[in-house]
């Protein structure tokens, strides 16, 4: 347990101390709330209204400013909880070519402990920013139209926990097999420019086709992204309510914007989401230390 | 004495290279071992099988009695290791370093606080606890490497070519706490060096060509069997020297005679004994010993 403890403690302290790897994690949601803002905004916004101006219902500004400031907050922290946790977790690459793993693998820890520190100090750096960007993106929606209750807050961040723990196994197990800066750049680029698509953040998968929506819902992130919709909306679809709008629009608005999503045809339940969530971060985590184990295999 | 090392038969291939061939041998307990070798030679490999962070083809490893793959984590624990280069966290700090690598010994609090002192006094780095480790120099950092290897005051000290690089004296600063620590806690210390002077203190040596052992012994025996002796003749005249019949290199003001030992030596003086007015009697060198065992010279054997 001391030298869980520690390995946790060195990765904090190399992260917080790596002024290029803290803040290369932190720039990313908030580059990503400044593209949305921007540029993504004003596209959600209008295709939002006139769909909800050819169903013939007239909305205030403050809700559609809620609602569509809902899907871009809730789309920028599913990407950011697991974006920054590639960038967070380049500790375990850097450590094979700097000999530091070497260093720690002659001390009598054993590699599951040292595996264990790795995925720990990650997902507490990596939900520290989330927080901070959960707090900004708060922040955000306070200022264009706030319709979260206290529980809804409270779900976004549990939301954003679940995320970053899966993001973290997900690196983890990704970051086992690279051993150079090089390699790490690569995965992370990759990552950051893929996986916004592929979880329905950077466009709503309703848009997809059905074969690619079919494919998409086999996917884990898909249903942490609709959680944090869910959340992040669940005020405003309520006020929507308040306001007599037909429950048939307010369903269509969830479906356009993944509130609902559907596993064969199937409309998905918010508690089989976290059971999907949950378990698919179980399993990357038996991956990762199944991984490890194999490789300590190699050595003694 | 007893054999802290006792290794039988070893054999370590990287597919098709024979990194390390039927490699037998035994450290005793509070020796200084050397291991030398050119690079390739297997000597990083045979260390990597030590310390359990390579696993062997073939052969028996043994440290402190006891079997090295089914009592990896004990022995880890009585194993200290000084990298080629350092490998201590270059953002934090000296004492956050060492806090850090000490806690994977278990040892924290007081009893981290009393070794930190004693080990900041022994290698004198007490001013240097708060700096951080990107800051210093290649000598200082390396001081701080050796403390971290000493943390758990190791039975087996590996160091790895630890004084490459540095300065003649930081180098001699570092073999005189090694060499009291030796004494003073009878720890092993088994040592792979490029300083062929650093290989002539030891109590035996091992040479290493190709995976296999091509020589070892005290480093006297080594040189008693691998070199001979050199006559350094001081203040006689090139006629002089001539006279004796024998090869010689001669320089600014002395001349260097090579014989086959010290009893040729000795009969050489007695034969003309008036040119042997101001004269040495000196061993080869441990650079001969390698060049006549391997072939091949070290890349610093100049140094």
């Amino acid at each position: 347990m001391t030298g869980l403890f520690s390995l946790v403690k060195r990765s904090m302290k190399v992260y917080f101390k790596d002024k290029g790897m803290f803040f290369t994690s932190l720039i990313t949601p908030l580059i990503l709330l400044v593209l949305y803002a921007t540029f993504l905004r004003n596209v959600y916004e209008s295709s939002f209204t006139d769909a909800l101006n050819e169903a013939g219902v007239s909305v205030s500004e403050a809700l559609i400013n809620g609602c569509v400031g809902g899907q871009l907050v809730s789309s920028l922290l599913a990407v950011s909880c697991i974006t920054v946790a590639f960038c967070s977790n380049m500790l375990m690459v850097q450590d094979k070519y700097s000999g530091v793993g070497k260093d720690i693998a002659v001390s009598p820890v054993k590699g599951r402990t040292v595996a264990l520190g790795y995925y720990i100090g990650t997902f507490i750096s990596t939900l520290l920013v989330n927080v901070v960007a959960a707090a900004v993106c708060f922040l955000y929606l306070r200022s264009v139209g706030w319709y979260l209750s206290g529980a809804d807050v409270a779900k976004v961040l549990l939301d954003v926990v679940l995320l970053v723990m899966f993001g973290t196994a997900l690196s983890s197990i990704i970051n086992c097999f690279l051993s150079t800066q090089g390699q790490m750049s690569a995965v992370g680029t990759i990552v950051s420019a893929g996986y916004g698509f592929i979880c329905g953040a950077y466009m709503p998968i309703s848009q997809f086709s059905e074969g690619l929506q079919k494919a998409i819902s086999f996917l884990p992130g898909t249903y942490g992204t609709s959680l944090l919709k869910n959340h992040m909306l669940r005020g405003v679809f309520e006020e929507m309510g308040n306001q007599h709008f037909p429950a048939e629009v307010v369903e269509a608005i969830k479906d356009s914007v993944d509130c609902n999503i559907y596993f064969m045809d199937e409309k998905v339940l918010q508690s089989n989401m976290y059971i999907c969530l949950i378990a698919a971060t179980a399993v990357a985590v038996l991956i990762y230390v199944m991984i490890n184990a194999l490789m300590r295999k190699r050595t003694v | 004495m007893s054999n802290i090392i006792e290794i039988s038969h070893l054999v370590k291939n990287f597919g098709e290279v024979k990194a390390v061939q039927d490699l037998s041998f035994r450290v005793k307990e509070g020796e200084l071992f050397a291991f030398l070798g050119i690079n390739g030679a297997g000597k990083s490999t045979t260390i990597n099988i030590l310390c359990g962070q390579l696993k062997k083809d073939g052969g028996a490893v043994r440290i402190g009695g006891m079997e090295l793959e089914r009592n990896i984590d004990k022995i880890k624990g009585s194993l200290g290791v000084v990298f080629q280069n350092s490998v201590l966290d270059p953002t934090l700090s000296v004492k956050d370093n060492l806090q850090i690598r000490a806690a994977l010994y278990g040892i924290t609090g007081k009893r981290f606080q009393e070794r930190l002192g004693e080990l900041a006094e022994l290698l004198k780095f007490e001013d240097l606890l708060g700096r951080t480790v990107e800051k210093l120099s290649g000598g200082q950092r390396r001081r701080i490497d050796i403390a971290r290897a000493l943390l758990n005051r190791p039975k087996l000290l590996i160091l790895d070519e630890p004084t490459t690089g540095l300065d003649p004296q930081t180098r001699n600063t570092l073999w005189n706490v090694i060499e009291n620590l030796r004494k003073r806690e009878n720890m092993t210390v088994f040592l792979t060096t490029h300083y062929m002077e650093e290989a002539a203190d030891a109590d035996y040596v091992i040479i290493l060509d190709s995976g296999k052992i091509a020589a070892s012994g005290t480093p006297l025996e080594l040189k008693n069997t691998y070199t001979g002796d050199f006559i350094t003749i001081y203040g006689a005249e090139d006629n002089e020297i001539e006279k004796l019949g024998v090869k010689y290199e001669a320089e600014r003001k002395l001349f260097r005679i090579a014989v086959p030992d010290t009893a040729a030596a000795t009969q050489l003086i007695l034969k003309y004994p008036e040119v042997f007015r101001d004269y040495e009697i000196t061993k080869g060198k441990m650079d001969d010993v390698f060049l006549a065992v391997t072939g091949k010279k070290l890349k610093n054997a100049e140094n």
